[in-house]
C-alpha cells in the first residue's frame, strides 16, 4: 500500500468512522470552508455514513461561486472587445453574467476566450499573440494568487506589455470573520481548507477559536483526512475545547509557505472585495500594487464595475453562508441544473449545488 | 502527386481528385468492391442488418495510440458490433481543409486501411470534399458501417434486467485522458495511450459462445458513467456499481487527480460494457480474459430493481452516492 492509498484505506476509515459514531453526543453542525472538501465528502459517499446528528454545511470556499455578479459583469464586458483575448480557468466559461449569458455564449458570438491550465499558459499566449491583449481572469484564493503573482513578476521581467490581469482574488480569513460574525449562523465547528492553508499556514485562523470559540481543523482531501478532522472536532466539543489544529502536516506547515506569501505580497496588496451573496468585505481581496499598474486590466483598459443585481430567485448567497442547503433552493434541479445553471454554485465543479445535484442519492 | 498540401482542386471532381483517389485511397483501402469505381458499391449481403454512422472531428488528429483515421474505423465498427452484428462494409467521407499536409493525410488513410483489414471489414465507398482554409479544422471523417446480425434477439440498452451482472472489458478513461493530455501539451510520468481498437471479434465470441447477452455498449463520449445512466434509463432499472472494482490505470488515475477530472466520465474507444445474466458472468469473464483486448475485464456491478433510472456507486469506503450523467464537458478545476 502506498502512503497515498493509506488515506483512503477502507479499514482505517471505518475505525475512525466508528469512533465518531461512538463519541458524538448530540448534534454537530459543521461547515467545510473549501469547495474541494465539499466534493470530496460527496464523492467518497461519506455523507451517507456519518451519524444522523451530523449536519453538513458548505461554506464560501469555491472561488467560482464567490465571484460577484458585478465581477462577472465586468469580464463579460471585456469579452468580445477588439484585440482582446480573455484567458481563464475552465469553470468560469459557464458562469452566467448579469444578462444571463456566459463566456461560452460570448465565444459562440466570436469573442476570443482561451481556457488555460495555469496563468503561465496565459503569458505564453500573450507572447504568441503580440497584436492582442491577453487578459487573464485572476479568480481564486490564496492558493492561486501566488502563481498569478509569479507570472506577473515574469511578465514584468520579460517586458511583456500585452499581458494583463483582472484581479478578483479573494482572501479566506477575512471572509470567515465576516461570516462567523453573523448571529444567525448556528455552527459548531469548521473544517479548514487544505490548499489555502499550505500557503498561509495556521496562524491567520487563530481568531476562529479565540474570538468565536469554535473548534477548527485544517485537513487534506482524502476520506481518512476528513474523518480524522471530524473526530477531532467531535472530541474538542465534548471536552469543551476550541482550538485550531493542523491535521494535514504532510502538506501544511503551521507557518505556511513564506516564500509563496512573499511573492504574493510583492505583487498584490489587500483591498476591499465583493463576495457573491455576502457583499463587500473590507480587506478581503487582492489588488495589484502600483508597481504593477501597467498589468492591471481594470486600469489599462478603463474597466468600471457596474452594479449588477443578484439573479432573481437564486439563493447562492444563502447557500454560501451555510443558511440553506442547496436542495431547499426553490430553483434547485428545476429551473437550475448543471446544463442550465442559474447561479455559479451549480456551475462550478466545486459548487455545493452542483455537488448535491451530482452526488446526492436521496433528496 | 507533386503537391505537398491539399489544394481546393483535390475536391473538384476533376483530374486532381482522380489522382487523390487512385494514388491514395484505392492503394490503402484496396478491395474489389471499391476498385470497380462505380457510383455506388454493389454489396451482396442478406439481412437483417445493422447500420451506424459517426463523424470524427478529433483534435489533435494524431494522438498516442492512434489517429483520426484508425479511430474513424474503430468507432463505427464498434457501434455496429455492439448491436450484435458482424460489421462487413464501411463508407468513408473526408472533409479536408485546404492546406492540410498530404503526408499527414497519407498516414491517416494508411491507418484506416490497416484498421479496416485488422477488423475484417472493407471500405467500399467514399467521398472527398475540400473546403477553403479556415472553414474546417484540418480533417473531418465520417464513416458509416453495415453488418449482418449474428443473433435473433440482439443486445440492446433496453434489455438490462434486475439481477444481471455488469462487466467491463478493461481499464476506463485511457482514450479521453490521452486526447486531453496531447491537446494541452501535458506530459505525465507514464504516457497515457488511447485504447482505440476494434472490438467486433470480442463481441462476436461473447454473442455466439456465451450467449444471452442483454446489453453490449462501448462507453465512448461521456464514459462509463454516462453510458450506464443511459442504459438504466432505457431499461428502467437501477445499476449498482462497485467503485473499487472499476479498473483504471495508475497513470490515468493520477492524471485525472491532477486535472480534477473523473475517469468514469472520460471516453473509451476500445472497451465494452457487457450486461448479462448472473449465471453467465463467469463464462463471459473467462472468455474476455483469454483475449488481449479483454485481459483487464472485471465485474463492476449489478443491475437492480431499486432506484430505477439511476446509477448508484458504492464507494471504496462503503458509502453510497449517485453517479449522475455528465452535463456538458468536464472542465479542469481552478484550485
Ligand atoms: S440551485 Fe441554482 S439558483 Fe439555487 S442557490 Fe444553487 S445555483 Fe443558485
Amino acid at each position: 500500500m502506498s502512503i497515498f492509498d493509506k488515506f483512503s484505506d477502507p479499514e482505517l476509515c471505518k475505525a475512525v468512522l466508528d469512533a465518531i459514531h461512538r463519541e458524538l453526543d448530540g448534534e454537530l453542525r459543521f461547515m467545510e470552508v473549501c469547495g474541494t472538501h465539499t466534493v470530496a465528502i460527496f464523492r467518497s459517499g461519506l455523507r451517507s455514513m456519518l451519524p444522523p446528528g451530523v449536519v453538513h454545511l458548505s461554506g464560501p470556499g469555491c472561488p467560482v461561486c464567490v465571484t460577484h455578479e458585478s465581477e462577472v459583469g465586468m469580464y463579460m464586458d471585456l469579452a468580445g472587445r477588439d484585440g482582446v483575448i480573455v484567458a481563464t480557468f475552465g469553470d468560469l466559461v459557464r458562469v452566467p453574467g448579469p444578462g444571463g449569458t456566459c463566456l461560452k455564449d460570448a465565444m459562440a458570438q466570436g469573442a476570443r476566450v482561451a481556457v488555460v491550465y495555469s496563468p503561465f499558459d496565459a503569458l505564453t499566449l500573450a507572447r504568441e499573440n503580440p497584436q492582442a491583449t491577453v487578459v487573464f481572469l485572476g479568480i481564486g484564493f490564496e492558493t492561486t494568487a501566488p502563481t498569478v503573482a509569479a507570472t506577473l513578476q515574469a511578465a514584468r521581467a520579460a517586458g511583456v506589455g500585452n499581458f494583463q490581469v483582472l484581479s478578483f482574488h479573494k482572501l479566506v480569513p477575512p471572509a470567515l470573520r465576516a461570516l462567523l460574525g453573523d448571529p444567525e449562523l448556528n455552527l459548531h465547528a469548521l473544517v479548514m481548507p487544505g490548499h489555502v492553508s499550505t500557503i498561509i499556514g495556521l496562524e491567520p485562523y487563530r481568531f476562529i477559536a479565540e474570538d468565536f470559540h469554535l473548534p477548527a481543523a485544517i485537513t487534506g482531501f482524502d476520506p481518512l483526512d476528513i474523518l480524522q478532522s471530524l473526530l477531532d472536532i467531535v472530541r474538542q466539543r465534548k471536552e469543551g475545547r476550541a482550538e485550531v489544529v493542523n491535521l494535514y502536516r504532510r502538506a501544511v506547515q503551521d507557518l505556511g509557505n513564506p516564500k509563496a506569501v512573499a511573492v504574493m505580497e510583492s505583487v498584490f496588496t489587500p483591498a476591499d472585495a465583493l463576495w457573491r451573496g455576502i457583499g463587500m468585505i473590507p480587506g478581503s481581496g487582492l489588488a495589484l500594487r502600483p508597481e504593477y499598474e501597467a498589468f492591471d486590466a481594470q486600469k489599462t483598459l478603463g474597466l468600471t464595475m457596474a452594479e449588477a443585481k443578484p439573479i432573481p430567485g437564486c439563493r447562492c448567497g444563502d447557500v454560501l453562508r451555510g443558511k440553506l442547503t442547496p436542495d431547499r433552493c426553490p430553483l434547485f434541479a428545476k429551473a437550475c441544473t448543471p446544463a442550465k445553471p442559474v447561479g455559479p454554485c451549480m456551475v462550478s465543479t466545486e459548487g455545493s449545488c452542483a455537488a448535491y445535484y451530482k452526488y446526492q442519492l436521496e433528496m | 502527386m507533386d503537391a505537398t498540401h491539399i489544394l481546393l482542386d483535390y475536391g473538384s471532381g476533376g483530374k486532381a481528385s482522380q489522382r487523390l483517389i487512385s494514388e491514395l485511397f484505392l492503394r490503402h483501402f484496396d478491395n474489389p468492391v471499391l476498385a470497380r469505381m462505380d457510383d455506388a458499391a454493389f454489396l451482396d449481403i442478406q439481412g437483417p442488418l445493422a447500420m451506424s454512422t459517426d463523424s470524427f472531428v478529433v483534435d489533435p488528429v494524431f494522438f498516442p495510440g492512434g489517429n483520426i483515421g484508425s479511430l474513424a474505423v474503430h468507432g463505427t465498427v464498434n457501434d455496429v458490433a455492439m448491436l450484435g452484428a458482424r460489421p462487413l462494409y464501411l463508407s468513408c467521407a473526408f472533409i479536408l481543409e485546404e492546406g492540410f499536409e498530404l503526408e499527414k493525410l497519407e498516414r491517416i488513410v494508411q491507418a484506416m486501411g490497416q484498421a479496416a483489414r485488422d477488423a475484417g471489414v472493407s471500405i467500399v465507398t467514399g467521398d472527398t470534399k475540400v473546403v477553403p482554409r479556415g472553414m474546417a479544422d484540418k480533417i473531418f471523417i465520417n464513416t458509416t458501417g453495415v453488418g449482418t446480425m449474428l443473433v435473433a434477439e440482439h443486445p440492446s440498452g433496453h434489455r438490462a434486467a434486475p439481477g444481471d451482472a455488469v462487466l467491463v472489458s478493461g481499464t476506463m478513461g485511457d482514450h479521453g485522458l490521452a486526447i486531453l493530455a496531447q491537446r494541452e501539451g501535458l506530459a505525465f510520468e507514464t504516457p497515457v495511450l488511447s485504447d482505440s481498437t476494434a472490438l467486433n471479434g470480442l463481441t462476436e465470441r461473447l454473442l455466439l459462445e456465451v450467449g444471452d447477452i442483454h446489453v453490449l455498449r462501448d462507453p465512448t463520449r461521456g464514459g462509463l458513467a454516462t453510458t450506464l445512466n443511459e442504459i438504466a434509463g432505457q431499461s428502467g432499472v437501477g445499476i449498482e456499481l462497485d467503485e473499487g472494482a472499476i479498473p483504471v490505470t495508475p497513470a490515468v488515475r493520477s492524471g485525472c487527480a491532477f486535472l480534477g477530472l473523473d475517469p468514469l466520465y472520460l471516453a473509451n474507444e476500445g472497451k465494452l460494457i457487457c450486461i448479462l445474466p448472473e449465471a453467465k458472468a463467469e463464462a463471459a469473464l473467462a472468455l474476455l480474459h483469454a483475449d488481449p483486448k479483454g485481459a483487464g475485464a472485471r465485474r463492476v456491478g449489478t443491475v437492480a430493481a431499486a432506484n430505477p433510472g439511476k446509477v448508484v456507486l458504492r464507494t471504496a469506503l462503503g458509502g453510497k452516492r449517485l453517479l449522475n450523467m455528465l452535463e456538458g464537458e468536464q472542465l479542469p478545476r481552478i484550485c
